[in-house]
């Protein structure tokens, strides 16, 4: 019985653990493989050999020499196609005259022999014929027989050829450093203001009015929003030229001239004649990811809260405890663990944001996190092997953070 | 218990600490609400001025001591809020030189009143709430942190409010503008009818006949459902096993798929994609169907087995009692009560992959093929004008806020029940 019962349950999860190995694991496996290899984008396309035929000549009385020729080539400009062949057939009435040694012919069927080509490859492949009047009776079009070509690639990809270069490029690179800098700023300073607006938003929601359903169903909206949507329109609206932000701004005389709000990297500030720059992009990014993820934090504290009872705080009130103290000795010690949670879970899925930044900066202006770097380096700079190795360090990060997470979460799963 | 306070007479005018901080309160309402609404007149008229938000905080000031002072009896009845607007708009007027927002009268005058209006109302009931019955004179430390609270809340609502909806609004308005419009003001965000409704909604039409947005529109509706219908038909019998069955590995199992829900789209789109141009799935709707499930099965599968094991097992034992196969329990009794959160995996995995931009980026190519987001994305470039980029975000939003809007509830008791990321 407990058998049966434990071979049922593998067949209804198999599906699910089959997708998953196929297009999860199995390419996380897949980076650390591709992280060793020099592989280019264009490398994806595995070498072929291609072929076009051509007719060469006039054929309008018996015994006129005419050519066909065979143009031969690798589409790769570097990796060689083995064991090239191709095959064709000769139409009815033209008499082969002269045959490549490479070639062999039984009756019209053509069939010729190229081994190797190398990269970069190209022959016109000719041979002579000589018509006959069955060509003359029943002109056949030359090309109606397409050749055909066959020749195997050396799969970039499934080749043994490995090399450190991609981890030695991450790592050697004076931007590698400055880049992880920037995403454990984004990290923390994203995830702390999606957490401390969302407790904010909590708090006033806390308290039953009329239309609170309709303000809470708009307070989620930046969540809800895609992600195309909501950046653009920060885009628009924070835009140096003719934004709405900056035009307000300008207009209400807070600022002298407008500022470019993703693009520009620092600006100097001086506080008590202490001078430090101040990430401009950086901190417009940040305030943007605060933006559109409080939400989530928001629905989770205000269930905790929700769920804590009255009571206490009517004894509370009883006790003589003003708003602020039941606050700070009541409210937040009963949301610490939902806090610490969702800081863990929003910091780890804050990490792995590469959309967000990709549409608002590009990782321009000092916002390159690693996400960014992965994606800048696999495929604005087409070299997958070096995005495959950032990718790497990222999933290394990633491990560390899970397993404080495990760590730290309760036993019994989830928040 | 045995003192008894000295209190403030509770039937006439009195003045004290009471005064002082409702005056306070009703100079930052009169400050804030002038922002507010000075800023709205703007956009929705095209009239943009500096709002006198100053001058607003002293009539605040003014309006809001008067309020405090009045006994807290009558301070929410309507005659003393009428005298107090009425104070305010006077003491305001005289302040800005009789140009309320800045703006010389004879500028949209219609909006400019009930502009006036408008800011006295808010102000004056927002003060009082905000006041509520704070005493005149002596004011106890609770008295005084709660009308704080008041205070930060009636702010929070203000400032919340117009953080979220103003990128919305400008949104909008400028997917409804021209060109010359847009660069002529840009703080012009009012609705012209001068173009008829054709002129109003031409960057929508252009989208629609031009742009093939009518096709973005059916793939990515095509696409979504399929991949909600995809997901619920492999997570709804994993997450029966896991809740249910008894099996070696089982808690394993369950925490090894929220670990793999961390693994971020990035490190996975470089192999994909590298496989998958090699089978020739890449460019293909088919190659967004086998990554969007896979990534959102193990999610989907999480929030049902939490809710799988709130059903009373004996319902199902009582099922199978009656000769019913485990099929037959699953699907005559399970899913008929986990419809809430049925439903509420649905909307999430159609929200996952309604606004999917990643892989729908990397992997189409071709402009048949492309979902919304690839669809608006391509309208980034310098040749499309912004208003079709803004009416595109606009077409892209408007279908996943409805399904939002229409399941909220359910969203919201799946989310927080579940325990998810985003």
């Amino acid at each position: 019985m407990r058998k049966r019962e434990a071979k049922l349950a593998f067949s209804m999860l198999l599906p699910t653990a089959l997708i998953v190995i196929l297009v999860v694991l199995g390419p996380l496996v897949a980076n650390f493989w591709i992280s060793v290899k020099p592989v280019e984008l264009a490398d994806l396309r595995a070498p072929t050999a291609l072929i076009t035929e051509r007719f060469r000549g006039d054929a309008e009385a018996v015994g006129d020499e005419v050519e066909l020729e065979y143009r031969i080539r690798n589409s790769s400009p570097n990796q060689p196609v083995l064991d090239a062949a191709f095959t064709d057939t000769i139409p009815d009435g033209l008499r082969i005259t002269g045959l490549d040694p490479r070639c062999s012919l039984s009756g019209q069927a053509l069939s010729c022999i190229l081994g190797e080509l190398e990269g970069g490859f190209r022959e016109r492949f000719r041979l002579q014929a000589e018509v006959t009047q069955a060509f003359l009776d029943t002109p056949a079009d030359v090309r109606a027989s397409e050749p055909s070509i066959t020749g195997s690639g050396v799969n970039v990809l499934t080749s043994l050829d490995f090399t450190w270069e991609n981890f030695r490029r991450v790592f050697s690179a004076s931007e590698f450093w400055s880049v992880l800098r920037v995403t454990i700023y984004y990290t923390v300073f994203s995830t702390g203001g999606a957490l401390i607006v969302g407790l904010f938003a909590a708090q006033l929601m806390n308290t039953a009015f009329k239309g609170r359903g309709i303000l809470r169903g708009l307070f989620l909206f930046p969540y809800v929003a895609p992600v195309i949507a909501v950046t653009f329109t920060w885009l628009i609206l924070l835009d140096p030229f003719s934004g709405t932000i900056n035009a307000m701004l300008v207009e209400m005389g807070l600022i002298d001239g407008p500022i470019n709000f993703f693009g520009t990297r620092e600006v100097d500030i001086s506080v008590f004649g202490l001078t430090f720059g101040f990430p401009v992009a950086l901190s417009t990014v940040i305030a943007f990811e605060a933006w559109r993820y409080f939400p989530l934090s928001f629905l989770f504290i205000l269930a905790a809260m929700q769920s804590v009872s009255s009571d206490m705080y009517e004894a509370a009130e009883m006790d003589g405890a003003t708003p602020l103290q039941q606050f700070w000795y009541l409210s937040l010690p009963q949301l610490v663990g939902i806090l610490s949670v969702l800081f863990l879970l929003r910091f780890i899925w804050t990490f792995n944001k590469f959309d967000d930044i990709f549409l608002l900066t590009g990782g321009a202006a000092g916002t390159r996190t690693l996400t960014v770097q992965v994606y800048e380096q696999g495929f604005a700079l087409s070299n997958l092997g070096a995005g495959a190795a950032v990718a790497v360090v990222v999933f290394f990060l990633l491990l560390a953070f899970a397993l404080v997470f495990f760590r730290f979460s309760p036993k019994e799963g989830g928040a | 218990m045995a003192v008894i306070e000295t209190t403030p007479p509770r039937d006439g005018f009195a003045f004290g600490t009471g005064t002082i901080i409702s005056a306070v309160i009703g100079a930052l309402a009169g400050f804030v609400i002038m922002i507010v609404v000075g800023v709205t007149l703007g956009l929705i008229t095209g009239a943009f001025s500096a709002p006198p938000a100053g001058a607003a905080g002293l009539a605040g000031l003014i309006m809001g001591a008067f309020l405090g002072a009045s006994p807290p009896v009558t301070r929410s009845s309507n005659r003393t809020r009428l005298i107090a607007a009425v104070f305010l708009v006077i003491v305001h007027l005289i302040a800005t030189f009789a140009m309320p927002f800045g703006l010389p009268t004879n500028i949209v005058p219609v909006w400019q009143v009930m502009a006036l209006v408008v800011f006295a109302v808010l102000t004056t009931i927002g003060t009082s709430l905000m006041i509520a019955d704070l005493p005149s004179g002596q004011v106890s430390r609770y008295m005084a942190e709660a009308a704080f609270i008041r205070t930060m809340k009636g702010l929070g609502f203000v400032i919340f409010t117009v953080m979220v909806a103003l990128p919305f609004y400008v949104m909008v308005m400028t997917s409804l503008k021209n060109q010359a419009q847009l660069l002529a003001n840009p703080l012009d965000l009012s609705i012209s009818f001068a173009g008829g409704f054709e002129g109003l909604f031409s960057s929508y039409i252009e989208l629609f006949t031009q742009f093939n947005f009518g096709r973005y529109l059916l793939v990515s509706f095509v696409v979504s459902t399929a991949t909600v219908l995809l997901t619920l038909l492999f997570s709804i019998p994993g997450a029966y096993a896991v809740a249910r069955l008894r099996f070696t590995g089982r808690q394993a199992f369950a925490r090894s798929i929220l670990l793999i829900y961390m693994v971020p789209a990035i490190v996975l789109v470089i192999p994909l994609y590298a496989v998958f141009s090699q089978l020739g799935l890449r460019n293909s709707l088919i190659g967004l169907l086998i990554v969007y499930p896979a990534t959102t099965v193990p999610v989907a599968l999480y929030m049902l087995k939490g809710y799988f094991e709130g059903i009373p097992a004996e319902l199902e034992e009582a099922g199978l009692m009656d000769g019913l196969t485990r099929l037959g329990v699953i699907i005559k009794i399970t899913l008929p009560l986990a419809l809430p959160a049925l439903a509420s995996v649905s909307l999430y995995v159609f929200m996952i992959a309604w606004n999917e931009f990643l892989f729908a980026f990397m992997f189409l190519d071709d402009p048949s093929i492309f979902t919304l987001s690839r669809g608006v994305v391509s309208l980034n470039s310098s040749e499309v004008p912004r208003q079709h980029l803004m009416a595109g975000a606009v077409v892209a939003t408007v279908p996943v806020l409805i399904v939002f809007l229409w399941l909220e509830r359910f969203l919201v008791t799946g989310l927080t029940a579940g325990s998810v990321k985003g």
